[in-house]
């Protein structure tokens, strides 16, 4: 017997996929927001990452100043709503809650923020505007939190930025990328709405950015260029078998979770190779869609998974199980997955090795690969003078994102590798200005 | 077993737990039902020429998420016939004719004051309360506060109270007043048999902030009404104190104001009060709350050894000094328990900001540590401090000296002068006025710092679980 019933209405799929950062009604605030100790350069702010004044803004809610709250909020991170949702808080701001220390629950900083945004996008209440416009021109490649919040940051400076977006709806990895118990549809755009809505750029939805040409183009219209681009495609495995029927990418599987919610198949005994966050949110959402058995497969041992405690615990709590110390050697079947032959593997001075004669086939009719994305080198190869790192990873500034060719800027996930929406907002906010100071000279 | 019985005055009643004269006490109906639920004494709602009363009452003052840590009502007196209520006080005692009902009264002339004292006596009342504490409304009329703040005055109204009255009566005072003494002693030279303190305070619970209009407000106005609630319990246990201090009132008090829980009412009677009155407890709550009260008082009579309530009465009263008779020599300062700190640092802010810069901040953890020259031993760290017993206050004397202001003064070693070289603070660094610019704006401005871009805490983000991933 499957954990969750397999949902074939909207409803039943809400119900699964049930917010696990709920919505703070006003009461639930107040008493929560009556808990912060208002610490002295709070251990919450350094853990944000976009460094969010969380006390002032928990204080604000406090005081019935909640609109107050959204702006303290949105100032240092325009994926504000988003971010309390779907920031690993457990380990960011809230984790650094000093209520910790003292076997106390910590506050629930993530909730009270998406409280007071939601207020504010709910209202359409205007906060913010662009600034005088300056006369110059940015193009942002990519919707997403860096794009979306570069842009945002721009147009305050004075810019006029058009946003190139290559699918059909804003804010990327917040909408295609994110367990659907995150984050709704519906709250990811709203926010992006009220931001376009204050901020007034421009987006070209299902505009892809591809080719040489089309980059000439950007590079002969506009003063700057920023790269909001994340990542690309699930990495292949390599290994026999991977085209089988039914052994799809995490990153892909979640995109048509996001986007079809009830109507995406998934087996009946779903493995999920990796043993990071994706992978925990690839196999919970498999035991929500109904699943009636799934195994997360990593390579080395329980504690040595990159993914975050909680995260593993939620998937847990969906009823996913665990098999560590296993490779994937070959994916076995006949035009559709059957099963995936593993070796066991054993962890000598941190490097990871097989056990000869271990192999064994562990049956299944779906695999889903949580093993990293792929960076997206083949388009930032048509970038003239574009410095990459061993990783694929764009080389920047620091400070300003700039970077080796000079009008091109990049945050995010095509910079960092990979990180969380925060991260991407945070950066790009500051790249912003790093935009501003190379065009205008201060 | 202890023993919760009181005689007050000649009052007696099973424990010292009445009910204020209140809404509480409006109708035979609560009265009834709180001696039920175990509630010693009730002093019924005051009774008069019934009034007419305002629709919108009550104004409450929340804390946070803490709601009506004050509260205030602009209610007068009983509003039902007198007829009703004394039918119903005597259908009380039948029921209840060991449980104390007393009757608040309220009226203006000498032959009013005569009738009913007198009715109130047939119907059965075991005392008299005399309402001269009211605050609002009443006292317009020359009657409640306005009496209570003329001692010559009241003292009339109580000789003409005393003429006919073969019940105890108990005067209640109205704390809108520079000195409690002088009405308490006013009511002792007309004979009153004890008083009762505090009646609320005059106020003005808040102002709503879109209509321009006190709390609360009645069709968008309103006026000043009558404060209580456990945020006026330190208002009342001063006056309580100065009241059983006085060598002449010397009358039994009963504790109002602010008495919610056993402790409560347990720090009016060691300052003096031999019976306590609640009431805005019980308006929030409801009547149940008697029973936390008297467990707990048991509880603590029973571990300090006290028989009666009479063994602890006003036992702190020795302890409450003037200013001018404490010890100068006593000398405490914050110890930081470094184990239980959590790195808030309150202590830190609230010190540096509030009070003597007596504590820093230390490299590689948030642990503060106390700059123990500079620490005066003012409480302020101990008392901001979210940890339990995180911060104490180590005694650092070795207790064989005394001296007192007092003596000081005797002695001629006091400073007197605007620069004198004896003044208290020469004895700990105070910092250059120009060292606080700028030290921690970062600090406790950061969202907006962090907004403005601040390039020197600029960096790329921290490699996180997904570059782990792809790295292994």
């Amino acid at each position: 017997m499957a954990e969750y019933p397999t949902p074939t209405t909207e409803q039943e799929f809400a119900a699964n996929f049930a917010q696990i950062k709920p919505l703070m009604s006003n009461t639930e605030a107040l008493y929560e927001s009556s808990r912060c100790l208002f610490c002295f350069d709070a251990p919450c702010i350094k853990a944000c990452p976009s460094g969010i004044d969380i006390p002032q803004f928990i204080r604000q809610i406090n005081t019935g100043n909640t609109i107050g709250a959204a702006k303290t909020i949105y100032e240092a991170n325009y994926f504000g709503n988003a971010c309390g949702k779907v920031c690993p808080t457990e380990v960011l701001c809230e984790g650094a809650c000093v209520y910790n220390l003292n076997d106390q629950k910590p506050i629930e900083i993530g909730r009270l923020q998406s409280h007071a945004t939601r207020k504010v996008i709910d209202s359409g209440k205007h906060l913010f505007g662009p600034g005088p416009a300056n006369g110059r021109k940015v193009a942002v490649i990519g919707a997403g939190p860096a794009g979306i919040s570069c842009a945002c940051e721009l147009r305050a400076l004075g810019y006029a930025v058009d946003v190139f977006e290559a699918r059909e709806q804003p804010s990327g990895l917040t909408l295609y990328g994110v367990a659907p118990y995150k984050i709704t549809n519906a709250e990811a755009l709203a926010e992006m709405d009220y931001l376009e809505q204050q901020f007034g750029y421009r987006v070209h939805y299902n505009h892809r950015i591809s080719t040489r040409e089309e980059l000439q183009r950007l590079e002969d219209e506009y003063d700057a260029i920023f790269l909001g681009i994340g990542l690309g495609a699930t990495n292949a495995l390599l290994l026999p078998g991977e085209e089988r029927t039914n052994c799809v990418g995490a990153v892909e599987f979640i995109e048509q979770l996001r986007t079809e919610h009830q109507h995406v198949a998934v087996g009946r005994k779903v493995i999920v190779l990796g043993g990071g966050n994706t992978a925990m949110d690839a196999a919970s959402e498999s035991a929500r869609l109904g699943a009636e058995d799934v195994t997360l497969a990593y390579r080395r041992g329980k504690g040595e998974m990159g993914a975050y405690g909680f995260e593993y615990d939620l998937a847990k709590g969906a009823g996913v199980k665990g098999l560590f110390n296993v490779a994937p050697v070959e994916i076995v079947g006949n035009g559709k997955v059957e099963g995936v032959r593993f070796i066991r593997t054993a962890t000598l001075d941190g490097q990871v090795q097989i056990v000869p004669g271990s192999e064994f086939v562990e049956p299944c009719d779906m695999v889903i690969k949580a093993t990293g994305q792929a960076k997206q080198t083949g388009f930032l190869h048509l970038i003239p003078g574009l410095q990459l790192d061993g990783k694929g990873r764009i080389v920047a500034d620091t400070r300003t994102g700039q970077t080796s060719n000079p009008r091109y800027f990049a945050s995010g996930d095509a910079l960092n590798g990979g990180a969380e929406v925060v991260n991407a907002a945070a950066e790009a906010k500051q790249t912003a200005r790093g935009i501003h100071e190379f065009l205008s000279g201060n | 077993m202890p023993d919760l019985s009181i005689n007050f005055a000649g009052i007696k009643s099973p424990n010292p737990f009445w009910l204020a004269s209140a809404p509480p006490t409006n109708s035979g109906y609560q009265v009834m039902k709180a001696f039920d639920a175990g509630w010693g004494g009730a002093v019924w709602k005051t009774l008069g020429v019934p009034v007419v009363n305002v629709s919108s009452r009550y104004g409450g003052v929340n804390y946070r998420d803490k709601r009506l840590i004050g509260f205030n009502n602009i209610e007068l007196i009983s509003d039902r016939p007198l007829a009703d209520n004394l039918r119903e006080i005597e259908e009380v005692k039948k029921f209840f004719p060991h449980h104390a009902v007393i009757a608040s009264l309220m009226v203006q002339s000498r032959q009013e004051w005569h009738d009913i004292v007198r009715d109130v006596t047939n119907a059965g009342a075991d005392g008299i309360e005399l309402n001269f504490g009211c605050p609002h409304g009443m006292c317009e009329r020359g009657m409640g506060s306005a009496v209570g703040q003329e001692p010559e005055v009241l003292k009339t109204i109580v000789e003409w109270v005393m003429e006919v009255a073969r019940i105890p009566v108990i005067v209640k005072l109205t704390p809108n007043i520079s000195d409690i003494t002088e009405p308490a002693r006013a009511a002792r030279a007309g004979g009153a048999d004890a008083i009762s303190l505090i009646n609320t305070i005059q106020s003005i619970v808040g102002v709503d902030l879109d209509k321009f209009a006190p709390y609360p407000i009645v069709d968008g106005q309103g006026t000043n009404g009558g404060y209580c609630g456990p945020a006026v319990k330190p208002i009342a246990l001063n006056m309580v104190k100065n009241c059983a201090q006085d060598p002449n009132v010397r009358l039994p008090i009963s504790g109002i104001g602010g008495i919610e829980n056993w402790r409560d009412a347990v720090e009016h009677i060691l300052l003096g009060a031999s019976s306590v009155q609640v009431c805005t407890a019980a308006m929030h709550f409801g009547f149940g709350i008697i029973r936390e009260m008297t467990a707990g008082l048991e509880q603590y009579m029973t571990e300090k050894g006290f028989q009666t309530i009479y063994d602890f009465v006003g036992k702190a009263l020795p302890n409450v000094r003037h200013w001018e008779d404490l010890n100068l020599k006593y000398q405490v300062k914050a110890h930081i328990h470094e184990d239980k700190c959590i790195g808030c640092q309150l202590c830190y802010t609230a010190c540096e900001d509030g009070a003597h810069q007596a504590i820093r901040l230390q490299e590689g953890t948030r642990v503060p540590a106390i700059i123990e020259q500079n620490c005066v031993g003012c409480n302020l760290c101990s008392l901001v401090c979210p940890v339990e017993q995180c911060i104490t206050m180590e005694r650092r004397d070795d207790a064989t000296e005394h001296l007192t202001w007092k003596e000081r003064t005797e002695a001629g070693t006091i400073p007197v002068t605007f620069n004198d070289d004896r003044a208290g603070g020469l004895h700990h660094w105070v910092p250059e006025p120009v060292a606080a610019l700028g030290k921690e704006r970062h600090k406790t401005l950061p969202g907006k710092a962090r907004a403005l871009g601040s390039p020197q805490e600029a960096t790329v983000s921290a490699p996180t679980a997904t570059d782990v991933l792809s790295a292994s």
